[in-house]
């Protein structure tokens, strides 16, 4: 498949506009599941606190996979990612309660390439910080 | 707390079997990240898109690092206590999807273990490939092991986040 967005239609500075995604104890019991990383510190508070965390934290790879989801749900296509890179410069910490966290992602199209790809460049934000610096995505558009 | 075990520096450790990517494994995946793309759980629609089969999003290719990390987290000689680390950095270069059917073989290196602070900085990189060698995708992996440097050279006022 090729992405639904065209190459054409898109220039430096088109923005992905901002979208809000709730992460909740719940979400990180699941991740772990399904990823296989049950280090404690994403779902015991006694480890995270004794370790020095403020509290439990989201793991890393899910704020990375839901501030790609900004990206893949854009141009429709997961398929077309090529490369997909970020720092993690701030933990999200997940309170125990019913709200959770909200991640915050937008981007902007910050290059544009040959071969129809272009470098996203996302913003990820939890509670005013910065949870993600650097995230860059080159994806091909259609 | 002691520092790690810079012999470890250098090593690789290639997954002792395949890992074999899975439908349903890609579906629960997809659902831990709320992606209801219908790509990663719609065989006919992934098909239709001219995939082999389901898509994998593109950070499934973490859950393929075989053991923890694809380190020796259990291997008391380097030192790691797990519940100290937090991801400093993650990189994936993908040369294509992973689609379900995949056979990967994933070779994990660390290539560094350096001191920041009183944290120390492992660098690991991976190669994930199908068991014919064909060759889907690279990556890189920064974990931040918090507070386990020695405790010397630390110039004043620097220290752990």
């Amino acid at each position: 498949m090729t992405a639904t967005v065209g190459y054409d239609c898109v220039e430096v500075g088109t923005e992905l506009p901002e979208r809000l995604f709730p992460l909740r104890r719940a979400d990180l019991i699941r991740y772990a599941g399904a990823s296989g990383d049950f280090n404690p510190i994403h779902w015991n508070e006694r480890v995270a606190t004794d370790a020095g965390l403020p509290g439990v934290i989201a793991h890393g790879m899910l704020t990375m996979a839901t501030a790609a989801r900004l990206v893949t749900d854009w141009i429709g296509d997961p398929g077309a990612v090529e490369e997909f890179g970020v720092k993690f410069s701030s933990p999200v910490v997940v309170p125990d309660d019913d709200e959770g966290a909200t991640v915050s992602v937008r981007g902007v199209v910050e290059k544009k390439l040959d071969g129809n790809r272009v470098v996203v460049n996302l913003t990820t934000r939890c509670g005013g910080e910065k949870v993600l610096m650097a995230a860059r995505a080159t994806v091909r558009l259609g | 707390m002691m520092p790690l075990n810079q012999d470890f520096v250098g090593r690789r450790f290639v997954s002792p079997v395949p890992f074999q990517v899975g439908r349903e494994h890609i579906r629960q995946f997809a659902r831990a990240v709320g992606d209801d793309n219908p790509l990663h759980h719609d065989v006919e629609a992934a098909r239709a898109a001219g995939y082999a089969d389901l898509v994998a999003p593109p950070t499934f290719l973490a859950t393929a690092t075989p053991g923890a990390l694809g380190l020796p987290t259990d291997d008391p000689a380097l030192g790691l206590d797990y519940a100290l680390i937090v991801h400093g950095e993650q990189r994936f270069t993908l040369r294509r999807p992973v689609v379900a059917g995949d056979e990967l073989v994933t070779t994990s290196t660390l290539t560094g273990i350096r001191t920041a602070g009183r944290n120390e900085v492992l660098v690991t990189t991976y190669q994930y490939e199908t068991t014919s060698g064909e060759e889907v995708a690279v990556g890189t992996c920064t974990l931040v092991s918090r507070g386990t440097a020695a405790p010397r050279d630390i110039p004043a006022g620097e220290g752990t986040r």
